[in-house]
């Protein structure tokens, strides 16, 4: 009850609760910003810093908070809300998590307020910056800038929870008792963070593993304006506590995001787009913009699901796996493909790549008697019992992955960067697993019959006998 | 007063070890640092600021929140990285570190100052060996998913505020906190470990004091 508080307690509980509003809501959307947050630790206090933890304050998002709060503050029935959405430069959005900041009816009217008041609502936020580190939304708002946004908006009242979809997670940050009432701080987040546009759904033929378009129109009642956690260049230094400063650069380039999880089955049906969850190695997150941020649309090897400017699209969501390329060989080659990307273009053909030594790789669909490695020219240095178990190992090798059941789609293997030439080194490794054989060690067989042989041996026996003092100094050498 | 003792479970392959560990001391220690204090006359004290940073890790689908105090990571990395070197590296076992929170009880001499544990946080960790780059991925991303949750529980147990020592006066300060940091104030904790072998037997219990400690005459 308000009256059993002193006037300065009152006075100290609500300038606690207004700054712990602020201060909530500058570091949730600082953990949506897409960057790391670095501040320091000072051991001397400056006091401008509330709650003593150095949480510093973008501008604009005070003023939006301040804006939403219109001088009140949150309390019983009067929430403090801040949702976060994700928006792709198609126009597409949709809510990810929403924090709410409320207040219930049950008191501790024995609580101090200037102390234990205080400290606990400096563990609240430093439970809070813990927390928005672990909901799904931390993940997505690291990657963002190229193919989406991410949004917050503030608004007060009722808490709406409607926007997350069916099966959304909650997860309590943290209450605070006080004598007017006890303080929760908690997040309710999208579980399900699978979408595709309707458009996309109309101009393609679904694609297996993607679905469900989860947003509609709503008409939010109160809905105030969304605002971009601003995206900041990736590049800063690690460790540098740089600090939050105020930019207004966001980037809303053409992409489509495609879930991680949500891709088919990596499977041996021909024609079916085979695709393998891929996650980029987490330490490297910028390594993974700058691969995202590139590759003209010409320098991509066509796959079954990119074409054209498509293809730039797709790069960017390509995700380098961190994994061995025997894993990656059984299920064939695949690379992720984002939602809204067109209609699948060609396939590629080894001849059209950018190949060293292109001429001499492995045709998938030629015949092996054209092949000129396979099928050398007559050489007179072998003896027939090898001839025939080479030529049938060579044709083994040469063969290639079997060309009635797969699919040749393209390989991207760890570390490789497609911003030079396209698939250099997996195209490198995969080439070069059917290496074309030695041209000695071949023979021309149907330049050669078997009645040709006979007849040249008792010469090159004559020739022999004559070395054959060579033969027993080079015999010795050996010894 | 009883000791509070929490205890956390995760299974990691032997390269995830440090950096797991990291994850939850650091989670926990953010909780349990301050500013430092400085005392005035009167009896009065005010409090530094707690900066904080992010950690990504390299082995794992996770970030995490530290304390921006290079002093505090190089004593965490210590006493993790002796927990893994005796753990061995990357063969299958099991072990325990445990973070210990306690207070300096002053006693005369000649007996030794007691430490009394507040709060005791345990970690038991099973190191598994993943056959390939396959399964290592999908390890990457579960271990990812169970450190969030183990930072959810331990958020939970930080706000359910339980005892906590009560803020000491300037002459009782080295009782209750680590005072030698230059820039933060963590509670006086410690960090033991324990490894055992495959066959669950216990083979050696190793004890490091990570803080200066009275224990000696």
């Amino acid at each position: 009850m308000d009256s059993d508080l002193s006037p300065q307690d009152k006075k100290d509980l609500d300038k606690f609760m207004k700054f712990f509003a602020l201060k909530t809501v500058q570091v949730i959307v600082q953990a949506r910003l897409g960057e790391k947050v670095c501040t320091r630790s000072l051991s001397s206090p400056t006091g401008s810093d509330w709650f003593n933890l150095a949480i510093k304050d973008i501008p604009e998002v005070t003023h939006e908070s301040k804006k939403a709060l219109a001088g009140q503050l949150p309390g019983i029935g009067r929430s403090m809300c801040v949702e976060i959405s994700l928006k792709t430069s198609e126009g597409d959005s949709m809510e990810l998590e929403t924090w709410c900041l409320e207040m219930n009816e049950k008191c501790d009217k024995d609580i101090k307020v200037s102390y234990t008041v205080y400290n606990r609502l400096s563990l609240l936020l430093k439970s809070l910056l813990a927390i928005t580190r672990v909901t799904p939304a931390y993940k997505l708002s690291r990657k963002q800038g190229h193919d989406y946004v991410i949004l917050y908006r503030i608004y007060f009242g009722e808490v709406q929870l409607t926007g997350l979809g069916e099966g959304f997670q909650t997860v309590r940050v943290g209450v605070v008792g006080t004598p007017v009432g006890t303080i929760t701080l908690s997040c309710a987040y999208r579980t399900n963070l699978a979408f595709m546009s309707t458009r996309q759904f109309e101009r393609t033929a679904p694609i297996m593993g993607i679905i469900i378009d989860h947003f509609v129109e709503r008409p939010f009642g109160n809905m105030g304006h969304m605002h971009p956690c601003n995206y900041r260049a990736p590049g800063e230094d690690e460790g540098a506590c740089n600090g939050v400063e105020d930019s207004q650069e966001v980037c809303t380039t053409s992409f489509s995001t495609s879930p991680p999880s949500q891709m088919g089955v990596p499977g041996k049906e021909g024609g079916v787009p085979q695709q393998v969850p891929v996650q980029p190695c987490h330490g490297a997150q910028a390594e993974h913009r700058r691969v995202s941020s590139c590759p003209p649309a010409d320098h991509v090897p066509a796959t079954p699901y990119s074409r054209g400017e498509d293809a730039e699209t797709s790069s960017r969501i390509v995700e380098v796996k961190s994994g061995s390329p025997c894993d990656v060989l059984e299920t064939t080659f695949t690379r992720k493909v984002g939602a809204f990307v067109n209609k699948p273009g060609t396939q590629v053909t080894t001849a059209s790549l950018d190949l060293p030594f292109a001429a001499f790789a492995p045709r998938a669909y030629d015949l092996e008697e054209n092949d000129p490695m396979v099928q050398p020219p007559e050489s007179s240095a072998t003896s027939s019992p090898l001839q025939g178990s080479l030529h049938s190992q060579g044709s083994g090798e040469s063969g290639g992955p079997a060309q009635d059941d797969f699919v040749m789609v393209d390989f991207k293997p760890a570390f490789s960067k497609d911003d030079l030439l396209p698939m250099d080194l997996g195209t490198f490794y995969r080439e070069f697993q059917n290496p074309p054989q030695l041209a000695s060690l071949t023979i021309d067989v149907s330049s050669q019959s078997m009645a040709e042989d006979l007849d040249s041996l008792p010469e090159k026996l004559a020739v022999y006998e004559k070395n054959i003092d060579e033969f027993d100094a080079f015999v010795d050498t050996l010894q | 007063m009883n000791c509070r003792s929490e205890a956390l479970e995760v299974s990691v392959e032997g390269r995830q070890v440090d950096e797991a560990m990291l994850a939850l001391l650091h989670t926990i220690l953010l909780h349990r640092s301050t500013g430092k204090f400085h005392y005035k006359k009167e009896g009065t004290y005010s409090i530094g600021t707690v900066g904080t940073q992010d950690i990504d890790c390299d082995f794992i689908d996770f970030s995490f929140v530290r304390v921006s105090s290079d002093e505090l990571d190089r004593a965490i990395r210590k006493a993790v990285g002796e927990f893994k070197d005796a753990m061995g590296n990357g063969t299958d076992g099991m072990g325990q570190i445990s973070l210990e929170f306690y207070q300096k009880k002053k006693s005369r001499w000649p007996f030794s100052d007691e430490c009394i544990p507040w709060e005791v946080w345990s970690i038991k960790v099973n190191v598994v060996n993943l056959a390939n780059e396959q399964e290592r991925q999908i390890c990457r991303e579960k271990v990812g998913e169970k450190l969030g949750e183990k930072v959810i529980n331990i958020v939970e147990v930080i706000n359910r505020h339980e005892y906590l020592p009560k803020m000491p006066t300037q002459s009782e300060v080295d009782n209750v906190f680590d005072t030698s940091l230059k820039d933060v104030q963590p509670y006086l904790y410690k960090i033991n470990f324990q490894i055992t072998d495959t066959l669950g037997t216990s083979v050696s219990t190793t004890m490091r004091r990570l803080i200066k400690d009275t224990l000696a005459l």
